[in-house]
């Protein structure tokens, strides 16, 4: 093997440590190299044409780089040795930046540990071997996993991009939080009338099919080959034959129920629609409190539907679709405000949280878009807004900012003043954060036009006193604690990762945060990608969004899967096991231990013997270090190979 | 109002002193203005609690210790229990109070000395004798009339004995008083 080694200055991140052209010459005694150099940028177009070029003069086989960390410049330089004609798997990558320059300041320390991992990477491509990708097919077909604005923009763009869509969707309509959204910021247009149609299209979309009231079960397969078992869980009406007429909810004795879509704060029927422009249109019955379930007896909506559609013994059903890839947009829950027991949310009826008061703003809301307050239908004159209720907190274990509180509130502030003119709001902030387009206008214009009185500080109690609620916080612009006497305190509960969001995430063998959002690739060049290939993200499952950021977010990932199913054929990764079947005794604890269930049990010649499936092996080395007999080997990063790198280690 | 210096009149000695003593980091307080929200003493200090922590924070040491606020102080801890950021406010009050005495300023010298004739009666006596330390404190600060409408209401429940209860042991609190004025001397 002809090798060499070129040592990058990284400007000066590694040659203000290293001194690399020593390094570059110490690698000249090391076996097989017959050159070696150092380079200001070999990332650079004149730093990879260096490469090249030596590779043609000095007839070189292999290539070691010792510069960053693999994960940022592996792909490039693997791509510059295979322009050059050889095969991109005969390169090696020292880590003399992250391991070396950036965490150490000793020059001559450095520039020796650099020599040593150099050597390390010379003993490795000393037995690389030349590896090529075999392809597959893939399935183009998509999965949408959540059908709130985010998941509805990525199905929409999906199947106008001429793929299936497969769009799964938690509860029984579409719509996610947009949905019970009256108004929305900063042009005040009507939710439901910008959202409807979205919702349209999707019922009506023919590459898109809807399961709603579903949930995904299980997730098996990889990138392009996906096969996802969807819950559609028993609704006991019968969809083909509901039209969505709403006699059922009509007649239905059991009318006291917490109702999900007006977050409790209004009753809803046992069998129900949440809310007129639902899609699809379909009845649900909750049998926790439905008198048929709970009794026993009762049969009324049976009785009333014109279509005979009830069906009290429908079971959970499960369905299996298989795509070739999932765009996550699960979206986020509320913050629950019972947590700050000081300000008496869940205790008293009167502190209620922003999407509550959404939901008592709209017109198709519990109170037809008359503010009443809950205790007592009074209409409020004194509203009083408090932002950041589990945000930015880390005594509640929520330091984040969730974004778009500061947003509503002033909405909310300008929507109270059209609703109720002779009202007044208060809004408690910390800090106003409007950083979008329009925004900080519109919140100057609840201050300026609307008359909002903004108080900076946080409040400390809310406490009920002769029918009112008692404000007590800080001005801290006046240096001052102030009182307000309110008839409804509204909280700007923070966002929270969706429910069962992990759970989720472990599905799709994706990471999430402490805080449970999803992770995506890169924080700034891969927002909508995850590390698990064929996985993307929408919306508020990464991080608190408000409306636009979710839609770009959708559309973003939609361009994603549509750019990956471009291509017939996908390559797979040939760094992945391999079984020698002569060494290979059957006794099958390599597929015990793959956590991907990529190996399986064959027979050959009467024998048991263990075999990788080789689109499914993400190569993690698990079984390499399990089997007894050494006999599945990572290729790339055989026993040999590693071996030889501690040798190379220990006895220099 | 007074230009403050950000420049000359930081003193970074002042707050890495606060911090250590309290054990405290300061700058983990973003002025959102609870401790102030919830403090029950506001309506008597002359600076509001969070603006004492954005003082300490400024390095204003002169201000800060020379207020009254870090006097009147209750120690009641709704700052340290409100504050969202974990702080002890309650204690960096403390450690404020503490600082001051040792710099020789007391904005509110009746509660200095209420504090010395408390701990004086202790010394003495190993528990504190509630007359002994009334004598006292009216006394040193000539309030003769303050709190005396209150004797006819406790003296006949006998909470107010006219001899010192003595502890057996009284000698070894002596001594933590005797440690403590060595060590804090050296």
């Amino acid at each position: 093997m002809r090798i060499g080694v070129f040592i990058c200055h990284c400007g000066s991140n590694i040659e203000g440590t290293v001194d690399t052209a020593t390094v570059a010459k110490a690698s000249l005694d090391f076996p097989e190299v017959v050159y070696a150099t150092d380079t200001m940028y070999a990332c650079s177009e004149p730093g990879q044409d260096g490469i090249i070029q030596a590779i043609k003069d000095k007839n070189l086989t292999g290539v070691v780089v010792a510069s960053c960390t693999p994960r940022m410049h592996e792909p490039t330089f693997r791509r510059a040795v295979e322009r050059a004609g050889l095969n991109r798997y005969m390169f090696e990558m020292a880590n003399i930046r992250e391991h070396v320059s950036w965490i150490g300041k000793d020059r001559e320390a450095n520039t020796n540990k650099s020599v040593d991992l150099v050597r390390i990477a010379i003993e490795k491509l000393r037995r690389d071997a030349p590896l090529s990708p075999s392809k597959f097919s893939i399935n183009k077909r998509v999965m949408v996993i959540g059908g709130g604005v985010a998941g509805i923009q990525a199905a929409l763009d999906c199947a106008d991009g001429g793929l299936q869509v497969v769009l799964v969707e938690r509860e029984s309509s579409i719509g996610g939080k947009m949905a019970k959204l009256d108004k929305t910021f900063p042009t005040v247009d009507c939710s439901s009338c910008i959202l409807g149609p979205k919702m349209v299209d999707v019922a009506q979309h023919e590459n898109i099919t809807l399961h709603a009231y579903s949930e995904v079960d299980a997730i098996g397969g990889y990138v392009g080959n996906f096969q996802v078992q969807v819950k559609k869980k028993a609704t006991y009406v019968d969809w083909t034959l509901c039209t969505g007429c709403g006699a059922c909810m009509e007649k239905c004795p059991s009318k006291k129920n917490p109702d999900r879509f007006n977050e409790k704060i209004g009753p809803c029927t046992s069998i129900n629609i949440p809310f007129p422009q639902a899609i699809p249109k379909k009845a649900v019955i909750d049998p926790t409190t439905c008198r048929q379930f709970v009794k026993g007896k009762c049969g009324v909506c049976a009785k009333v539907c014109p279509t005979g559609a009830i069906k009290y013994d429908m079971a959970d059903e499960i369905v299996t679709e298989d795509v070739g890839a999932i765009v996550a947009a699960t979206g986020y829950d509320l913050f629950d405000i019972s947590k700050v027991t000081e300000y008496g949310g869940g205790r008293y009826p009167d502190v209620i949280t922003g999407l509550q008061y959404e939901r008592l703003l709209s017109a198709s809301g519990p109170t037809g878009g008359h503010i009443k307050r809950p205790s007592d239908g009074k209409e409020p004159k004194n509203v009083v807004f408090i932002q950041c209720v589990g945000s930015r907190d880390k005594s509640l274990d929520r330091p984040y900012c969730s974004g778009f509180c500061c947003m509503y509130t002033a909405k909310q502030a300008i929507l109270t003043k059209d609703h109720i003119p002779d009202s007044q709001s208060y809004v408690f902030y910390m800090d106003i954060r409007s950083p979008g387009k329009m925004y900080d206008e519109f919140t100057r214009r609840a201050m300026e036009e609307y008359g909002a009185r903004y108080i900076r500080g946080r409040v400390a109690m809310v406490y009920p006193k002769d029918g009112k609620m008692i404000v007590r916080g800080a001005d801290t612009l006046a240096g001052t604690q102030v009182e307000v006497e309110a008839d409804l305190v509204v909280l700007a509960a923070g966002a929270e990762a969706a429910v069962g969001a992990p759970k989720l995430a472990e599905k799709l063998r994706i990471s999430y945060d402490k805080y449970g959002f999803f992770m995506e690739s890169h924080p700034k060049l891969k927002p909508v990608e995850t590390n698990t290939a064929g996985v993307y993200l929408a919306g508020s499952c990464q991080g608190p969004k408000d409306i636009p950021q979710s839609v770009g977010q959708g559309s973003a990932a939609a361009a994603k899967v549509l750019a990956l199913f471009s291509k017939d054929m996908l390559e797979s990764d040939p760094q992945i096991s391999r079984v020698d079947i002569k060494r290979c005794v059957g006794c099958g604890k390599c597929i015990i231990t793959c956590p991907f269930k990529a190996i399986k049990e064959v027979e050959f010649r009467g024998q048991k013997k263990a075999e990788v499936i080789e689109t499914v092996c993400q190569g993690c080395g698990l079984c390499t270090s399990t089997c007894p007999q050494g006999a599945i080997q990572l290729s790339h990063f055989t026993d040999n190979q590693i071996l030889a790198e501690v040798n190379a280690l220990c006895q220099s | 109002m007074q230009t403050i210096n950000l420049t000359r009149d930081y003193d970074g000695d002042f707050v890495h002193r606060v911090e250590e003593e309290s054990g405290q980091n300061v700058s983990l307080c973003y002025q959102c203005g609870n401790c102030t929200a919830g403090c029950p003493y506001t309506f008597a200090y002359d600076i509001p609690v969070s603006q004492i922590m954005r003082l300490v924070q400024a390095g204003q040491k002169k201000t800060v210790l020379s207020s009254k606020s870090i006097w009147l102080c209750a120690t009641c801890e709704s700052c340290t229990t409100r504050c969202p950021n974990q702080i002890d406010v309650a204690c960096v009050m403390d450690v404020l109070r503490h600082m001051a005495r040792r710099e020789g300023l007391a904005a509110v010298p009746q509660v200095k000395t209420f504090w010395d004739s408390f701990l004086d009666s202790v010394k003495a006596h190993g528990r504190v004798f509630e007359l002994g330390l009334t004598v006292n404190y009216v006394m040193r600060t000539g309030r003769f009339w303050t709190d005396l409408d209150l004797g006819p209401k406790i003296f006949p429940k006998g909470k107010l004995s006219l001899k010192p209860h003595e502890i057996a042991g009284k000698e070894h609190v002596a001594r933590i008083f005797e440690r403590f004025e060595r060590e804090s001397n050296s």
